[in-house]
């Protein structure tokens, strides 16, 4: 069974976001690391950029194939996790900790808002 | 007949441990199960074991069968004992590569072939449309299943299984009669470990499975299956063979025997024995903390496109991202700077001795 935190809010491409104000925290669902297992490296978005809900920010690399992340909300990306540059199997021991991938300023609240809650994401997974 | 999608059949099996399945040359085959990262150190280390049922069996046989075995191989089929192997290439009139193999000699005419899955079908029918009267080819793939059991401790958990003996030696092959069957075993691998590969009917797939997993086997999947193969710089049919690359400038020119008569793609071969293949499979590492090189990224020198990724990977044994690609001879010598394009973004790479890691490096 994987940890599916009752905070937070889902896509249904398996990232999560933390609402903190007007900032999104995001990263990847503890059932999407165990799907990609070994994370090796990550590509994290730039600081700055403008990005769209559904557009890809960064990539998730393990060993045998690279996932694409992509942004569940709008916004403009205000910080990335430098820790995944030196240790990106932070994705896999701390999914919902020191695993998380950026944070971006939300120009749409309502979007994260439309997400599903613990609840709806473990039926998506089937758990 | 490409449409259905294969079974193992040790499927009950992976399923029954929790293993990852995804498609592989049209047949549902385990990827991983803990994860590639475990199952890969346990080969390097200890013992793991992959279903390889897929694979194809052929039995040729007839006489004179290895005088025509040459005419369509590249090796030398016909200097084999009975009871010894060798890898071998089959290639087109252009020297390309319809597909790489493991013969092995079972009899003075008589030869079982070991073919990739994907090939099966292509390779039977190139085999019968060369093939003289007097000899027999079948297709046996459907009624075996294989493993291969790879590793350090892989010789010591077969003697614990049959009775104290030893798997035949280095690319021999044996028949061994236990628990009622009758089994092939043959001692080679695609791994750069000591081990050795295990055929037994089909039906009887699953408790030998089990049997080695009860001896200490560890399961593996296909994810570890390839990088171990690249680290060990095994070529994969695909990747890195093709109808249009030979085995001179794939470096496999160890196959390739010329003083044996005429073969199938000689000519191509010769030449490019005498005067030098224009393009070569290189080997290459990631010279820092990249993303892993994978099949299909463009490769740069000097800022100008020079080829591809055949294949590639972030080892795990070495923890560098590691590669094969064809590139101008020039180019391929080792200690030529490269660049990898992960996504438009460079990566540098610098162009290393093939193979990447070495038992007992």
């Amino acid at each position: 069974m994987s940890q599916i935190p009752n905070d937070l809010k889902f896509a249904t491409s398996h990232e999560w976001v933390r609402i903190e104000g007007d900032v999104a925290v995001v990263g990847v669902s503890d059932h999407a690391q165990e799907e990609m297992t070994d994370v090796v490296f990550v590509e994290l978005p730039e600081v700055g950029r403008t990005v769209a809900a559904g557009e890809a920010v960064a990539v998730v690399e393990c060993v045998k194939a690279a996932s694409d992340i992509y942004s569940p909300v709008s916004g403009e990306i205000v910080d990335a996790n430098g820790a995944l540059e030196g240790d990106p199997s932070l994705i896999n021991s701390e999914p919902y900790a020191g695993g998380w991938i950026y944070k971006i300023k939300l120009s749409d609240p309502s979007e994260a808002d439309a997400m599903m809650d613990a609840s709806a994401y473990a039926g998506h997974i089937g758990q | 007949m490409q449409d259905e999608v294969k079974q193992t059949p040790l499927r009950a099996q992976h399923e029954a441990i929790g293993a990852r399945m995804m498609a592989f040359a049209g047949w549902n085959m385990p990827v991983q199960y803990r994860g590639i990262r475990e199952e890969h150190e346990a080969v390097r280390t200890r013992v793991g074991i992959f279903d390889i049922s897929h694979m194809g069996q052929f039995f040729v046989e007839g006489p004179a069968v290895g005088q025509w075995l040459d005419t369509v191989l590249t090796n030398h089929a016909n200097a084999l004992e009975p009871g010894r192997g060798q890898y071998t290439l089959m290639c087109n009139e252009k020297g390309g590569v319809i597909d790489d193999l493991i013969i092995y000699r079972t009899s003075a005419d008589a030869f079982f072939l070991v073919v990739n899955a994907s090939m099966i079908d292509t390779d039977l029918q190139w085999l019968q449309q060369h093939c003289p009267q007097d000899i027999t080819l079948r297709d046996e793939s459907v009624n075996w299943a294989g493993m291969a059991v790879q590793g350090p401790e892989s010789a010591a958990l077969y003697a614990k299984l049959f009775d104290g003996t030893e798997p035949p030696a280095r690319n021999g092959i044996a028949e061994i009669t236990s628990d009622g069957d009758t089994c092939l075993v043959c001692r080679t691998g695609y791994t750069g470990e000591d081990g050795f590969e295990f055929f037994c009917p089909a039906a009887s797939g699953g408790k030998w499975w089990q049997c080695f997993l009860d001896g200490g086997a560890e399961p593996c999947g296909l994810g570890a299956r390839d990088t171990l193969r690249l680290e060990a710089s095994y070529p994969l049919n695909g990747n890195d063979l093709s109808p249009e690359r030979t085995p001179i400038e794939a470096g496999l020119k160890f196959a390739v025997k010329f003083d044996k008569g005429d073969f199938i793609g000689r000519d191509v071969l010769a030449e490019q024995v005498e005067n030098g293949p224009a393009v070569r499979l290189a080997g290459f590492k990631m010279t820092g903390k990249t993303a892993p090189p994978r099949a299909h990224y463009p490769v740069l020198h000097q800022g100008e496109v020079v080829g591809e990724i055949a294949s590639g990977t972030l080892s795990p044994t070495l923890g560098e991202g590691i590669g094969m690609g064809y590139l101008p001879t020039a180019l391929a010598a080792p200690g030529t700077p490269l660049e990898i394009d992960v996504r438009g973004r460079r990566f540098p790479a610098e162009t290393v001795k093939k193979p990447f890691y070495k038992r007992g490096s």
